[in-house]
C-alpha cells in the first residue's frame, strides 16, 4: 500500500490498482467547517488533474481535482450525508473517492509524506 | 503565514495572535476571520449566549457645528434633523445618480452626530463630506477609537456586569459610560439580528476591555467569517457585495431606512444626491427593473455569490450576492437581485452552480428572526 499527496492538498492510497482518494489535514484545517461536498460520477473516467468534485467550508468553496486518470469505483455517501467527517477524520471516514487507475505510473511521480509536509510547514 | 508588513492593526491585533485566531487582510487591516473553536462553533455561540467582535477597522466619526444635522441630511435619503438625542439610524450616502457610497449608522449625541461607516469606505466617506458638506460642519475623523461589538442573547448580562446601565438601553439608542476610568459611548445594536452593542472605546483602553468582557462566562471572540453567516441570515447587507454605487436604495429594497418627511409630499422631501432618480422609483413613476431579495435553495448546495440566477425557462434574471450554509437556519441561503417581475415571495427561481441548475425560492428575510431588545 502507497501513501502519496498532491500539491492540491490532497491524499491518495493507492492499494491494488485501486486509489482511495481524500483531502489532507491542512486543507480540512485551512477550509474550516466543511458544509457540503460534490462527488464524481461513478462509472465515468477522468485524466489527470480534471476537477472531480468541490469541498466547500461557510466561507469558501474548492475544487477536488483527480490526483491520478482511472475510472471511478465508489463516492463515499456517509460524507455527502455528514460533510463534516472531512474535517474530523480526514483520512479515514472522510475519504471522496476511490478510482481504478489508467496510468499506475502517475503515482511515483506524487510527493511521499516528507515532501508534502515540508511543502505544508 | 507571513504577515502582511502593508496591512494595518487594530488595538486588539496582539490579543487576536494570543487568541489563536486565523488572521486575514480585510479593508487595509489584519483582522481574524476565526479562532481556534471555528465559525460554525462561533456562529451558534452567538446566537446561544454572547460573540465579542473586534470591528475597530470601521470609520468612526463626528460632525460637529450647529449646521450638522441639516448638512448631513443633504447627503443621505434619511431623515437626520428629526433625529432625536442618543437614538441611532441607519444611514446612506448616494451618489448623484442615486447609487449607494456607503451604508452607515449615526447617533445624534446632542452637540455632534456620531457616525460609523464601513471600514473599506471611510477614506472615501471622508473626501465626500469634505467636499460636500465642510463648510457647513467640521468633519471630525476619529482613528484614536476602536469599536468592539458584544452581541447575543446574553450580551446584556456581560455588559451590565461590567458597565451598569447598560440594560436601560433600547435597540437603536445609545449612551455615554464610563468602564475604569474609560469614556464608552455604547449603542443598543449590531450585525447579527441578536440583542447586542456596540462600544466605541479609545484605543489605549480597547485590549484592556476586550479582556475584561472575555473573561465573563458567556463572552467568546468570534471572527469576520461569523459576523458575515450572521448578518446574512439577519438578511442585512455587506457594503461591497449586496449594495454599491451601481445600486439604488430602492433597487436594494432599502425603502424602509427612507422615511416619509424626505420622499415626495414630504416637509423636506428631496435635496440629496440623486433624488430625482430614487424618488422616482419610490414614487414608481420610474419603476425599478430590478430588486434585491433573500432567496433559499430547495437542495442542500451552497449558492455564493456572483452565481448566476434563471427563471424556469433558462433566461438569466440575475445574480446572487451573498450566498451561504447558514449555520443557523441549516441551509443555503443568498440574497442577490432579480428581475423585478421575479421579486415577489416564494417565486421558482434557478441558480446555475457549476453547471447545474439548483432550485432556489425568492424568500422573505431575516432568514433568523430577528432578537431585538426594543423595551
Amino acid at each position: 500500500m502507497t501513501l502519496k499527496y498532491t500539491e492540491d492538498h490532497e491524499w491518495i492510497r493507492v492499494d491494488g490498482g485501486i486509489a482511495t482518494v481524500g483531502i489532507t489535514a491542512h486543507a480540512q484545517d485551512a477550509l474550516g467547517d466543511v458544509v457540503f461536498v460534490d462527488l464524481p460520477e461513478v462509472g465515468k473516467s477522468y485524466a489527470q488533474k480534471d476537477t472531480a468534485g468541490v469541498v466547500e467550508s461557510v466561507k469558501a468553496a474548492a475544487d477536488v481535482y483527480m490526483p491520478i486518470s482511472g475510472e471511478v469505483t465508489e463516492v463515499n455517501e456517509d460524507l455527502r450525508a455528514d460533510p463534516a467527517l472531512a474535517n474530523t477524520d480526514p483520512m479515514g471516514a472522510g475519504w471522496f473517492f476511490k478510482v481504478k487507475l489508467s496510468a499506475p505510473d502517475e503515482v511515483t511521480a506524487l510527493m511521499d509524506e516528507a515532501a508534502y509536509k515540508a511543502l505544508v510547514a | 503565514m507571513a504577515e502582511d508588513t502593508s496591512l494595518l492593526n487594530t488595538p486588539l491585533h496582539a490579543l487576536h495572535l494570543e487568541l489563536g485566531a486565523r488572521m486575514v487582510p480585510f479593508a487595509g487591516y489584519g483582522m481574524p476571520v476565526q479562532y481556534p473553536a471555528g465559525l460554525m462553533a462561533e456562529h451558534k455561540h452567538t446566537r446561544s449566549a454572547a460573540g465579542l467582535f473586534d470591528v475597530s477597522h470601521m470609520g468612526q466619526l463626528r460632525l460637529v457645528g450647529p449646521g450638522a444635522a441639516a448638512a448631513f441630511e443633504s447627503l443621505m435619503p434619511v431623515d437626520v434633523m428629526g433625529l432625536g438625542v442618543d437614538r441611532q439610524r441607519y444611514g446612506l450616502l448616494l451618489n448623484d445618480e442615486g447609487g449607494i457610497i456607503d451604508d452607515l449608522m449615526f447617533v445624534n449625541r446632542g452637540d455632534h452626530l456620531f457616525v460609523i461607516v464601513n471600514g473599506a469606505c471611510k477614506a472615501g466617506d471622508i473626501a465626500h463630506m469634505q467636499a460636500r458638506i465642510g463648510e457647513q460642519c467640521q468633519v471630525v475623523p476619529m482613528p484614536e477609537r476602536a469599536l468592539l461589538a458584544l452581541q447575543g442573547p446574553k450580551a446584556v448580562d456581560a455588559l451590565a456586569r461590567l458597565v451598569p446601565g447598560v440594560d436601560k438601553l433600547v435597540f437603536m439608542t445609545g449612551g455615554a459610560f464610563e468602564w475604569q476610568g474609560a469614556k464608552l459611548y455604547i449603542t443598543r445594536s449590531g450585525y447579527t439580528g441578536e440583542d447586542g452593542f456596540e462600544i466605541s472605546v479609545h484605543e489605549s483602553q480597547a485590549e484592556a476591555l476586550a479582556r475584561t468582557l472575555l473573561a465573563q462566562p458567556e463572552v467568546q471572540p468570534i471572527g469576520l467569517g461569523a459576523r458575515n453567516s450572521l448578518r446574512l441570515e439577519a438578511g442585512l447587507c455587506l457594503y461591497g457585495n449586496d449594495i454599491d454605487t451601481g445600486t439604488t436604495p430602492v433597487e436594494a429594497a432599502l425603502n424602509w431606512a427612507m422615511q416619509k418627511v424626505r420622499r415626495t409630499g414630504g416637509e423636506r422631501a428631496g435635496g440629496f444626491p440623486g433624488a430625482d432618480r430614487v424618488l422616482a422609483q419610490l414614487d414608481g413613476a420610474q419603476p425599478v427593473a430590478r430588486k434585491r431579495v433573500g432567496l433559499i435553495a430547495l437542495e442542500r448546495v451552497p449558492v455564493r455569490e456572483h452565481t448566476e440566477l434563471q427563471d424556469a425557462e433558462g433566461h438569466q434574471i440575475g445574480e446572487v450576492t451573498s450566498g451561504l450554509l447558514g449555520p443557523s437556519i441549516d441551509q443555503p441561503i443568498a440574497m442577490g437581485y432579480v428581475t423585478t417581475a421575479h421579486a415577489a415571495i416564494d417565486t421558482p427561481v434557478f441558480a446555475l452552480v457549476r453547471g447545474k441548475r439548483v432550485p432556489m425560492k425568492v424568500s422573505a428575510m431575516p432568514f433568523v428572526p430577528q432578537r431585538y431588545h426594543r423595551g
